[in-house]
């Protein structure tokens, strides 16, 4: 059973300075003047009153962003002079570590100590990595079979807009944005309803740091308004989204609907974990808890479907269940704590529902199942045995501490089990096999593979899924590729001394 | 003058010379050309006034002249020193310690064990970027006293140093620090069921040897891509200009580089510079010189363990100013892509071919522009051109213009030393130059341009390749289709259009022909520093091949 560590640790949450729209280089209100509230999610109550925006505050942030696209310096200096503001933006995050880090956790309820160990500094790698790709944009020139010149230049897509997820509000507000910033596009950024503090920070400091008014444009506010008034707005040319796969497919219907911008979508998962036998036990009960219990399990790269080989099975799960006893859940402030609470009711509620439906079709609850607490909305680590592969739970992006055991035999059946989803975001594999590992790795439709490790994400490694996880990659130099559109130049030339 | 040290220098057939030129954009320095220019009006030297000037005291003080191994600075095995001049009197500036082989030795050890046991390739790409950073940011902290140093070992105007130069160096490092994190090796496919892995590896110990003509850039262009890279080295200053890279090299460990990743010997070319070349302990070698000296360089690695060698040697670039040309400006980047640098930049445009529809005009306005040409001491403000690097180099280019006005070429201008101490110049032009005549064949290395005649493309293409060179090229037209042509026929490393020496990070430079080969700044540069390692494993079942 999972320790708890209940109530509001004693320390003192950050002061919230920014709580406006950011447009065209100002804090202003919503043209509604309507806000919204931001929960923390230790409590649910009230952190404080966010400005909503909408349809008409995304027409004026888009056109700010058209105006520095547009005429602006932004796309007119040179990659050099772009790199040199991302790389203060990175200093200003490292300074401002903290308080960024504050925010994240009261928004999203993610564990301070792993915010500011994690995310705050792969937050300003991410700016620096960019900063040092934003020289090295690179064309080419082409062979033609006639006598002809040609070569491609790689520009600005333009405006770009940014739907951001809560999970992860500064890591992927950076690691978009650092990208879109580093080829020369401006932008609209919406974080998550639930988490928009993060970005607002993250604008001022992009001020600070001397990008240019109107370049980054951060609209707080919902979806189905806010998000998809970007998704189908004439004047964005293009749209990058992470979040859910039945939102992604709304944004990218908008998208189509509008003006055919270009599309890119980080979108859910259910990932396989596979565990051969030959495994070190302990080592793969150690991943496969990261896999799922790390971030409270709000990560659509989380390895929610744990197959474990019939050899092991059964003493991993007695190692499993051992684990579950030294996890500390409570407030995400206490430096103790493991899992902080889920990031709101909905979420919390959502989890727990399929808690019941796991129970319902008839899997073996091995641990945790329950709330934890009166207040706020924290879960205990919750694992599954004799799950089958059409139960909900081993289908669905479950989005919370709930790992699903599954037993197989041969490499071909965790092959074909693993392919057996719609979604293909990442895979995990523990084997030290050579052999194994290789096939797995080819076999498996996904877009990442980690191998005798998970999680391990690195602003040089790009991120993305295949099929119904969606499409074009984050991070890496990769990342820039959705923000760039390729142009193809042709001249003809005369008595070239070679073709 | 310190007459053994001169008479060293005289008998050195290794030392390191010739390079290119850098600025922040040609646009920037074109302005200040211009500015340059009016005012020259008032502010030009005349021979007399300049002999009466007594040389500006230099704002810098020489802090270090030892050499630097394994972090620490030392004195040479043997003890010798010996003296760096002044370029604007002679006079010495300071003693510095002379390596030699044994030096060599040592600073390869150190070389070698920071390479193989660390912390340098081991620690993270980000890692080594943040320091690479740091560098930069501490080289433009200390920008002026840099740049100081820089025109009092060198004789380079000033505000070259400390507004494009030194902060080019600072620039380059901030490039190579973007590379260090993104440096991939592809994995490429297989005919048969092989999982195919290329691994970009550090090379190693590196050596590396950089001339005198721009002894920071060159600095900036060797140790940045092998450092970004992974490598340890030992760099070997020209014995000229030893000064600039101790205080940087001072500042990179203050950055954090570890002791050991880079060690530089000051010295000469046939004793500290052979050492390197030939040492069986470096695994490889770069080298920016003389094509002369190239091949000495090429024979050691040869001779010694095969390491492999890049070469940035000398050239006799052509400019080719067109018909179409607007001729004000084509004089004015003429001038410039000759007379930068003291004419001391191996891709100088040193073979102006001017089309004979606009030849005499041209000449005419090119002698304006070369006697409004401000010759002085490097230090004053507005000053152009400053001496020669020493009294070689001085005799050298005063031997080619006695040889061009020998051979029949008619001196337009200039033609004789400026002042009478030092080893300055004055910016001379040869009209009537034919291409079988030493000025129009060989590297002259100074303020000589000489202006060529042309009539159709035709033959303008056939003359510029007709070298042993294939440096640069600029190209001066308004006509796409010429601009391409040429473009595609001239073989040369770079070639400017309507521009010349735009020196960005990430461009590419480097020769063809007897120019050299290999390639600096850019992507490219990162391959000299690189071992590639193909790993190949067997599959099983593969998915997909």
């Amino acid at each position: 059973m999972a320790t708890e560590s209940n109530g509001v640790s004693k320390l003192k949450t950050p002061e919230i300075k920014f709580t406006k729209l950011f447009i065209n280089g100002q804090f202003i209100d919503s043209v509604s003047g309507k806000k919204f509230e931001t929960i923390d999610p230790r409590t649910g109550e009230v952190a404080t009153q966010v400005a909503e925006g909408d349809k008409e505050d995304v027409d004026i942030a888009v056109k700010a962003s058209r105006e520095a696209f547009d005429h602006g310096k932004w796309p007119r200096m040179s990659g050099f002079e772009r790199g040199r503001i991302l790389f203060k933006l990175a200093d200003l995050i490292d300074q401002h570590g903290e308080e960024l880090a504050m925010l994240d956790s009261i928004d999203a309820g993610k564990l301070l100590h792993i915010t500011r160990a994690f995310d705050i500094p792969f937050a300003a790698n991410c700016f620096r990595y960019y900063a040092g790709a934003a020289d090295k944009i690179h064309g080419e020139t082409l062979k033609c079979t006639g006598e002809f010149q040609a070569y491609t230049l790689k520009e600005p897509v333009g405006v770009v807009g940014h739907i951001i997820p809560w999970n992860f509000p500064t890591v992927l507000f950076a690691a978009k944005v650092a990208a879109a910033l580093a080829s020369g596009c401006t932008m609209v950024v919406k974080p998550a309803e639930q988490s928009p503090l993060s970005a607002l920070y993250l604008a001022h400091l992009a001020k600070e740091a001397g990008i240019p008014d109107g370049v980054i444009n951060v609209i707080t506010g919902y979806g189905p308004t806010a998000g998809a008034a970007i998704a189908s707005h004439m004047h964005v040319d293009a749209v990058s989204f992470t979040g859910s796969t039945d939102v992604g497919k709304l944004v990218m219907g908008a998208a189509a609907a509008s003006n055919l911008k270009i599309v890119s979508l980080e979108l859910g998962g259910k990932n396989p974990l596979i565990i051969f036998s030959d495994a070190d036990i302990d080592m793969a009960v150690q991943t496969a808890w990261q896999a799922v219990f790390f971030n409270q399990g709000e990560m659509c790269f989380a390895g929610s479907r744990v197959y474990v080989q019939e050899g092991i099975y059964d003493e991993f799960m007695k190692k499993a269940i051992e684990n579950a006893k030294n996890w500390v859940v409570g407030d995400p402030f206490d430096p103790n704590v493991h899992q902080g609470p889920q990031v709101n009711k909905e979420q919390f509620d959502k989890v727990l529902r399929y808690i019941e439906s796991g129970k319902r079709e008839g899997a073996t609850l091995l641990t945790g199942g329950k709330a934890i607490g009166e207040k706020g909305y924290y879960i205990e680590p919750t694992i599954f045995t004799d799950v089958k592969e059409d139960m909900l739970i081993a289908k669905d992006e479950i989005f919370g501490p709930v790992m699903s055991i599954m037993k197989f035999q041969t490499i071909e059946e965790a092959i074909e089990k693993a392919n057996n989803t719609r979604y293909g975001l990442a895979a995990g594999i523990v084997t030290n096999d050579l052999n194994i590992a290789n096939r797995v790795t080819r076999s498996v439709r996904a877009g990442t593979i980690w191998i005798n490790c998970y999680l391990i994400t690195d602003i040089n490694i790009p991120f993305g899924g295949y099929k119904m996880s969606g499409f074009g990659k984050d991070s890496g130099l990769q990342g820039m590729e959705k923000y760039l559109k390729v142009k193809s130049v042709i001249t003809p030339i005369q008595n070239s001394p070679w073709l | 003058m310190n007459m053994s040290a001169a008479a060293r220098r005289i008998a050195s057939s290794i030392s390191c010379r010739s390079i290119s030129s850098v600025l922040r954009s040609s646009s920037s320095f074109m302005l200040r050309g211009r500015i340059a220019g009016v005012s020259s009006g008032i502010q030009r030297l005349s021979t007399a006034a300049a002999a009466l000037e007594e040389p500006i005291t230099p704002p810098v003080q020489v802090n270090y002249t030892k050499l630097l191994i394994n972090g620490q600075f030392v004195d040479s095995a043997s003890g010798k020193t010996f003296s760096t001049l002044d370029p604007r009197t002679g006079e010495v500036i300071a003693h510095v310690a002379e390596g030699d082989a044994e030096d060599v030795d040592r600073a390869v050890a150190a070389a070698r064990k920071a390479f193989d046991e660390g912390p340098w390739p081991k620690m993270s790409a980000y890692e080594r970027s943040r320091i690479l950073y740091r560098f930069a940011d501490l080289i433009e902290k200390h920008n002026d006293e840099i740049a100081a140093l820089e025109t009092w070992d060198n004789g380079k105007p000033y505000e070259q140093a400390a507004f494009g130069e030194i902060p080019m160096v600072a620039r380059l490092f901030r490039y190579y620090a973007g590379w260090a994190d993104k440096i991939h090796g592809l994995i490429v496919p297989a005919d048969t069921p092989h999982h195919v892995q290329v691994l970009h590896e550090p090379i190693g110990v590196v050596g590396q040897i950089i001339p005198w003509n721009f002894p920071l850039l060159m600095f900036a262009w060797k140790v940045g891509p092998a450092l970004a890279c992974g490598n340890s080295i030992v760099l070997k200053t020209a014995e000229q200009t030893p000064l600039s890279a101790l205080v940087v090299a001072k500042l990179l460990h203050e950055a954090g580089l570890p002791d050991g990743v880079l060690n530089v010997v000051s010295g000469y070319g046939p004793t500290a510079g052979a050492a390197i070349a030939s040492h069986v302990d470096v695994d490889k070698l770069a080298f920016t010189g003389s094509t002369s000296t190239g091949k000495i360089v090429q024979e050691m690695a040869a001779r010694s363990n095969l390491k492999p060698v890049t070469l940035e040697l000398g050239g006799k670039s052509p400019m080719i100013i067109m018909d179409d040309a607007d001729i004000d400006k084509a004089v004015e980047l003429a001038h410039f892509a000759l007379f930068f640098n003291q004419g001391q930049c191996c891709c100088a445009g040193s073979r102006t071919f001017v089309h004979e529809r606009i030849y005499d005009e041209f000449v005419e306005k090119a002698k304006a522009r070369a006697l409004k040409r401000v010759v002085g001491d490097p230090f004053k403000k507005g000053v152009e051109q400053g001496p020669q690097i020493d009294e070689e180099q001085f005799n050298k280019i005063l031997h080619f213009i006695k040889s061009g006005v020998e051979g029949g070429a008619t001196l337009v201008a200039g033609g004789e030393r400026h002042g009478d101490r030092g080893y300055f110049i004055k910016p001379t032009i040869f009209a009537d130059v034919k291409d079988g005549m030493e000025i129009a064949k060989h590297e002259i290395f100074g303020p000589v341009q000489s202006i060529l005649k042309f009539s159709d493309l035709k033959e303008v293409i056939k003359r510029s390749n007709a070298s042993q060179y294939g440096l640069a090229a600029g190209v001066f037209t308004q006509n796409l289709d010429t601009a391409n042509t040429l473009m595609r026929a001239l073989r040369v490393g770079t070639i400017w259009i309507n521009s010349f020496d735009i020196f960005d990070a990430a461009i590419p430079f480097g020769g063809y022909k007897m120019s050299g080969y290999g390639r600096e700044k850019g992507i490219d540069s990162l391959k000299n520093y690189l071992q590639i390692k193909s790993v190949v494993t067997h599959l099983k079942d593969p998915a997909w091949l």
